[in-house]
């Protein structure tokens, strides 16, 4: 109890420090609205974009003042003559925009933003990585437990030894010279079966893990969030991974089908993304980076002619030997796609949620009921629905109806 | 009277090494040492232990402790609407050969067809195939099709880098040849389009002319029907009208004409009810043992200088003359044949495979004799299977030696190879200005033309294909050309400068003859167009070449002691696709040969010629058992030729019988590398027309051996020889409960109490025969499988089932799922005196008690609740003994990694042939069913009653939410079955089409080896052929039965 309320006191503590940072920081605050209002579409303050990286821009221009005419209208930067920024007007095809309603004081705040900008290091992580620490703390308990206990009973056993030839000196029965522990063959053959049991254990677990690729998630061309379009605008599954009702294979939607919603939404407004690694992500850029591959000029019309393929990482993959129909489960078994996916409406780039493993497999098998009342392709097993006419049968799972025997994955 | 059915010559006289031979499953060990000792007594076993111990321990580890590969899943750019990745799509189509057509579907999996069915929309096929036509989606990949235009300097193809600079080329040369005439010389058209564009471009060359050529000539025919009709055509055939067929020499089940469409129509007349005993008559006259000819109720043989005189013989048996035959057997057999076909007059139907005109005169005199005319023959739809005169190319010929043809445009035809005189052919060749071959291969003719612009393969292509007037099916492309490769109708429109592509050109044609774009929409999608009822009628005859035709017949020609004949192969035909490697693997119907030709003799000219009695057990022995068989030369015409011989029972004596279409240029594929012989050679130009039989041979021994690859004898029952029942319809009328009193007496002695044969003959508990649901099951009907092939071909593609090659095959390590089991069945002592052939289609008969599954020690193959028998070829090493247990012996081994599944890519250089290689080739593989695993090395496979199309077909079900309809799932060889000799279904529907034939006919049903208890859910329907022999067939299987129970 004292540990705990201690624990909180701190968090308490550190909370409100965060908060008082975060109020010194006002000014830079409001310079990163209007950042993110008028500069992220094109720039990135870390990376190019469709701009250059922002910086240490004040470090590049010759003058405080060139750069503040550049950015409200940069023609007019160019034309006093300046190499530099006759350099960046050719930075890019793209022209910059101009911003004439920009306020000094605003630019003064923007500038005042980049400047003090550091890569984001967000707290939850901090919290995330504290929360094992916690779980841990209960086994390294358990650990030291053990141990102890382990200690005394290897001390009272050492103990009971010595007492036993005290008394039987005293019965005058002789004794033979005392083995010390670490040469007594019983506890050696105790500890060899106990590290062998114990090696066995990890070797077994590690090598049935072979293979197997639980919560991978590699880095996609595109950071495409599932947060934002299933789970925040609330996109249906099956608009995009529509194949999920036909046949085996869900499928990664083309470039046309991102481009329907894409040729009108180019830019991203909503909650800052953060990668996994911390890193934030700027929504509109990677739309911009859909463009690319799409050949979409905002603005023109699009020819799907002059579009690329995108190179999506796979992450799901089963071995050839197995046979998978997304439609069999979706329509058919009325699976959602979290089940096996996991809460795919809350991650940023796709983990794999679940170890595809075959007793993963079977064990859903073996406990999923199937819509047997429901779906008139099982009127056929005419015994089934007997029995739960009479009450003998309440269910009937998949594996009832074969759902576990080899040829229904494999052939 | 007592027959016998027997295999194999071993089998017949139950030889001591056949005995030894059927026991053992794998005739060899596995490869661990050369010498026969053994792994432990080996040299060093422990260090060699040690050794394989320590280097699969450090490659699995190394291989485990890879990271796993990064995959990518790359999406369409823009998805078209009708297609979604992983759902296969079907689109009408035609498989056209030559003048073959079949109306087919073709399935196209992610853009690329796989599989081949039939159109069951088309009123001549109804949806049968031929196994070529399952075959030719694999020539589409075919890694030796011509990929580029070119130009061919001394025999070496140099490309030509575009279309346009091509054009130039050609044109040029059609600008320069100075009003000599330019001749397109084809295979047999059926497309009603091309034959207006041919005319259309020839109308720009003044002089010109189109002549076809077809490799095995029906010229004699044509003729005769102008003779005697007025027609150069040939008419339509209803052999389903027909209670009496007799074929001289003609195999329409297996090559003649149109073997689909007469295979499907036959069927219709051999399927038997048993309320009402009836089925039709057919006799055969031929020299060797054809297809057909095994299918026959009864079979005459012949010399084949004497076909005329049986033709001559048997009209004037029918119209009251005096038969004149110096051969009692035959001389009966005509008379009889003609009576019959006299009682049956209107319902009979004779038809003939002889080129010989005046034959064909008669054959029609005969027909118009016994009313055949309007009922079997019908001549208000005519055929345009095959159109070529052989006068006609034999003018050209002499026109192009004598330097009177300015070009010549080959399409299809490929007389370098195939004509009885190829060397005028060549010669004449070279003297043509220009010579342009669309040819698709640089095969015989296309080598030695100046220029190769390569057609499309059909799946490529635009097209339409009239097989018979009013009948059209349309061919649409179902995959962009895989190569630089133009439909060759396109490049007449280019160098006819008509403005216009073939595709838009066909759709002209056709919306100008439909009415609208709606019409040829729906034409396409259908893959048919025909009229809603068969126009049925008769022509004029004139009879006035007939008497002529009876005296030219009159007496045989002179002939020699030896006689050939040349024949068509069921798998291979005329050779056109001797390079595909499913067909060269096919084992062929009657001698159940693979990947060769050979010379077919009697067991009597064994005798005489070899010195092999096959009687004597140690002659039948050291000739079957070892499959180096003898070979002979063979001299006639001037040309001879190297065969090994195989015995067949029921060749005439006198004569030997070679398959054409074998030794083939290397160029056209590797499945041709040391393939046969070709016998084209041996044909002649007799009276104007090619004959395919020479009736003077010379033959020697010449002392050597060669190694022919037949698989009949790789797989038998132990002597169960009552795997197969037949009997004749006089006995099956007299004691029609003989089937049936076996399988009674069978519950009698093992269910007493019950009569649950099922149940009570087991030991094991009958709960678990209690599953609801379905219960797969298939029917066999002996009568109508002809044997054909189609299925085992339509298998393969399906089932991902490689091709081993020769040499595999050689040691029996073929891997066909299904095979089609050949019995002789004959009079003990005389082997020749074949009586009947039974073709029986067997794989795995999935056994609900099966004994594979409870000797499998890790449980690799077990048993489905919905009557399969599972093979999972992951959890499967290799032990094989589930094989060995196996009493229909149709589980396989794959002895070597035969389809690249093998991490290690070159790892099988050498230890499998030159064709498996080929076939791991990535243009090969695309022609693999992604629904199917490919097999590695190590592993057991066998049919699968096609359980993919199981899964998809209840997955189809459970989607709309409704039960599975009676023959919505068809198992690959059940929709190839030009008959529909296979019904498959579930068993456990009362109304389904699986059960109604085993419900509607118990005194034919039976289980192959029923006595041992595996309760297999694959049935049979006995064997009936049409005769009037009485046998006592019931005392042998009775004999039989008790041999084998105890």
């Amino acid at each position: 109890m004292m540990n705990k309320s201690k624990a909180s006191k701190f968090l308490l503590f550190g909370l409100t420090l965060a908060a008082m940072v975060g109020f010194t920081n006002l000014s830079a605050q409001d310079g990163k609205a209007l950042f993110n209002a008028n500069c992220a579409s094109c720039h990135k303050i870390d990376k190019d974009l469709t701009g250059p990286a922002l910086q240490g821009i004040e470090e590049r221009w010759p003058s405080k003042e060139l750069l503040v005419t550049w950015i409200k209208n940069w023609p007019a930067a160019v034309a006093t003559g300046d190499a530099y920024a006759a350099k960046m007007k050719d930075w890019s095809p793209a022209a910059m925009n101009q911003f004439p309603n920009l306020a000094d004081a605003d630019i003064e705040a923007i500038l005042t933003y980049i400047r003090d900008w550091k890569p984001a290091t967000p707290a939850p992580a901090a919290g995330a990585a504290a929360a094992p620490v916690e779980e841990g703390d209960n086994s390294l308990l358990f650990g030291v437990i053990t141990l102890v206990l382990a200690l005394v009973a290897l001390i009272l056993l050492q103990v009971n030894s010595s007492l036993r030839k005290l008394a039987d000196e005293k019965d005058g029965i002789s004794s033979p010279e005392p083995v010390p522990f670490w040469k007594n063959k019983t506890y050696l053959a105790f500890a060899s079966v106990f590290l062998f049991i114990l090696a066995g254990v990890y070797i077994s677990k590690g090598a049935v893990n072979l293979g197997r690729s639980k919560d991978y998630q590699p880095v996609q061309p595109i950071y495409y969030s599932h947060k934002v379009h299933a789970g925040v605008n609330q996109v249906n599954c099956l608009y995009c991974h529509g194949g999920a009702q036909e046949g085996k294979h869900a499928n990664i939607p083309s470039v046309n089908v991102c481009m329907n919603c894409h040729l009108a939404i180019n830019e991203y407004k909503g909650e800052p993304l953060y990668a996994e690694d911390g890193t934030e992500i700027n929504g509109t850029a990677e739309i911009q980076k859909l463009y690319q591959y799409a050949g979409f000029t905002p603005g023109q019309p699009w020819d799907p002619a002059k579009a690329k393929p995108i190179e999506w990482v796979k992450i799901h993959n089963l071995p050839d030997h197995v046979y998978f129909n997304h439609a069999q489960h979706v329509v058919a078994g009325k699976v959602a796609c979290q089940t096996c996916h996991g809460e795919i409406q809350k991650m940023g780039e796709v983990k794999q949620f679940s170890d595809l493993s075959m007793g993963w497999c079977i064990n859903c098998h073996r406990e999923t009921k199937v819509q047997f009342t429901d779906n008139g392709f099982y009127s056929i097993y005419e015994k089934f629905h007997d029995d739960m006419k009479n009450g003998k049968l309440d269910s009937v799972t998949v594996e009832k109806i074969g759902g576990t025997e080899c040829q229904k994955c494999h052939y | 009277m007592s027959n016998k059915i027997w295999q194999s010559f071993g089998a017949l006289n139950k030889t001591e090494r056949h005995q030894a031979q059927v026991e053992d499953e794998f005739r060899e060990d596995l490869p661990f040492e050369a010498e026969d000792k053994g792994l432990l007594s080996a040299q060093a076993p422990r260090r060699d232990f040690l050794k394989y111990l320590g280097f699969s321990t450090a490659a699995a580890t190394v291989a485990a402790s890879c990271e796993m590969p990064v995959k990518k899943a790359i999406p369409y750019v823009n998805k078209p609407d009708n297609l979604v990745p992983g759902v296969a799509n079907y689109y009408a189509t035609t498989y056209v050969q030559d003048g073959d057509v079949v109306s087919v579907v073709a399935k196209v999996r992610d853009g690329r067809p796989i599989k081949i069915e039939g159109n069951t929309k088309s009123p001549i096929t109804n949806g049968g195939t031929s196994a070529r036509a399952q075959a030719s989606v694999l020539d589409l990949y075919d890694t030796s099709r011509l990929r580029f235009p070119a130009q061919i300097k001394n025999g070496k193809v140099v490309e030509v880098s575009t279309f346009e600079a091509f054009d130039k080329m050609v044109g040029e040369g059609l600008a320069g040849l100075n009003g000599a005439p330019v001749v397109i010389l084809t295979s047999t058209i059926t497309s009603p389009s091309t034959k207006q564009l041919v005319g259309e471009f020839l109308a720009k060359y003044p002089g010109s002319r189109h002549v076809s050529y077809d490799a095995v000539s029906y010229s004699g025919m044509l003729q005769a029907n102008e003779a005697t009709y007025g027609k150069r055509a040939i008419p339509s055939y209803h052999f389903d009208n027909a209670k009496v067929i007799v074929s001289l020499g003609a195999d329409f089940l297996g090559t003649w004409l149109s073997p689909v469409e007469f295979a499907g129509q036959y069927a219709k007349g051999r399927r038997i009810d048993e309320k009402n005993l009836a089925m039709s008559k057919h006799y055969q006259f031929e020299s060797i043992m054809s297809m057909t000819g095994a299918n026959a109720d009864e079979r005459f043989t012949h010399k084949p200088s004497e076909a005329g005189v049986v033709a001559a013989a048997l009209y004037a048996a029918i119209t009251g003359g005096s038969v004149n035959l110096a051969d009692a057997k035959l001389k009966a057999g005509i008379q009889k044949a003609a009576s019959d076909l006299k009682a049956a007059a209107g319902a009979a139907l004779v038809v003939s495979g002889s080129n010989d005109v005046n034959v064909q005169v008669l054959v029609n005199a005969i027909n118009e004799a016994i009313g055949a005319a309007g009922k079997t023959i019908n001549w208000a739809v005519t055929s345009n299977y095959r159109t070529g005169i052989d006068s006609e190319f034999e003018t050209l010929v002499a026109d192009m030696n004598a330097g009177k043809v300015g070009a010549l445009l080959v399409y299809g035809a490929n007389p370098a190879y195939s004509y009885a005189k190829a060397d005028q052919f060549k010669a004449g060749l070279a003297k043509v200005k220009l010579s342009v071959s669309f040819n698709a291969k640089l095969d015989e003719t296309t080598e030695l033309c100046q220029y190769v612009c390569p057609d499309h393969h059909f799946l490529e292509s635009w097209g339409d294909a009239e097989a018979k007037s009013g009948y059209i099916s349309f061919i649409q492309p179902t995959i962009a050309p895989l190569f630089k490769t133009r439909q060759w109708q396109d490049s007449l429109l280019k160098w006819s400068a008509a403005g216009v592509t073939y595709d838009a050109y066909l759709k002209n044609f056709w919306i100008g003859k439909l009415g609208s774009q709606e019409n040829w929409d729906a034409a396409l999608r259908d893959g048919v167009i025909s009229p809603a009822t068969m126009p049925v009628g008769g022509a004029a005859f004139n009879g006035a070449a007939v008497s002529a035709a009876a005296a030219a017949l009159a007496s045989a020609p002179k002939a020699g002691t030896w006689e050939v004949v040349l024949y068509e192969k069921t798998g291979i035909g005329a050779g056109a696709q001797a390079s595909n490697p499913w067909l060269q693997e096919m084992p062929d119907p009657v001698t159940k040969a693979t990947w060769d030709n050979y010379a077919m003799i009697s067991a009597a000219a064994a005798k005489e010629l070899l010195d092999i009695d096959l009687t004597n057990n140690g002659d039948s022995d050291s000739y079957e058992v070892n499959p180096k068989k003898p070979v002979i030369r063979i001299k006639a015409n001037g040309k001879e030729i190297d065969l090994p011989v195989i015995i067949v029972p029921g060749t005439q004596k006198n004569t030997i019988g070679i398959a054409v279409g074998y030794g083939r240029s290397e160029k056209v594929g590797v499945a041709v590398r040391g393939a046969g012989k070709n016998a084209f050679p041996l044909s002649s130009i007799v009276n104007g027309a090619v004959s395919y039989a020479v009736y003077d041979a010379t033959v020697s021994v010449t002392g050597e051996k060669y190694e022919v690859a037949q698989n009949q004898v790789h797989n038998s029952y132990e002597g169960r020889m009552e795997v197969v029942k037949e009997t004749s319809l006089a006995s099956f009328k007299k004691d029609s409960e003989m089937f049936k009193r076996q399988r009674d007496q069978l519950f009698e002695d093992y269910a007493s109490k019950t009569g649950d044969y099922r149940n009570e003959g087991s030991l094991y508990d009958p709960r678990l025969n209690d599953r609801p649901g379905i219960h797969w099951g298939m029917s066999i009907d002996l009568n109508t499988c002809n044997g054909c092939g189609a299925c085992v071909v339509a298998c393969n593609a399906e089932n991902n089932v490689p091709v081993v090659g020769k040499t595999e095959v050689l040691r029996g390590h073929d891997m066909h799922w299904l095979r089609i089991d050949r019995y002789f069945v004959s009079d003990a002592k005389n082997p020749d005196d074949v009586k009947d052939v039974v073709f029986m289609p067997m794989m795995c008969q999935h056994c609900d008690n099966a004994p594979c599954e409870n000797v499998c020690p890790v449980a690799a193959t077990n048993h489905s609740s919905e009557g399969l028998n599972q093979m999972t070829y992951n959890r499967c090493i290799g032990t094989r003994y589930c094989a060995n247990n196996c009493p229909y012996k149709v589980r396989r081994f794959n002895w070597a990694d035969y389809t690249g599944a093998d991490s290690f890519p070159d790892n099988q250089t050498g230890m499998i042939s030159d064709v498996t290689m080929e076939m791991n080739d990535d243009l090969y593989r695309m022609v693999l069913n992604p629904d199917v695993t490919v097999r590695s090395r190590g592993v057991i496979e066998k049919c699968s009653f096609c359980v993919q199309r199981l899964q998809a077909g209840k997955l189809e079900a459970k989607k709309q939410g409704r039960p599975i309809e009676d023959g919505e799932v068809k198992t690959a060889c059940q929709s190839a079955c030009p008959t529909n000799a296979i019904v498959f279904g579930d068993s456990n529907d009362k109304k389904s089409a699986v059960r109604n034939m085993r419900d509607h006919s118990p005194l034919r049903m039976y289980y192959a080896l029923e006595q041992i208890h595996v309760l297999p859910n694959v049935n049979y329907l006995a064997k009936i052929r049409n005769t009037d022999e009485v046998l006592e067939a019931e005392a042998m299987h009775t004999e039989a039965d008790k041999e084998h129970n105890h």
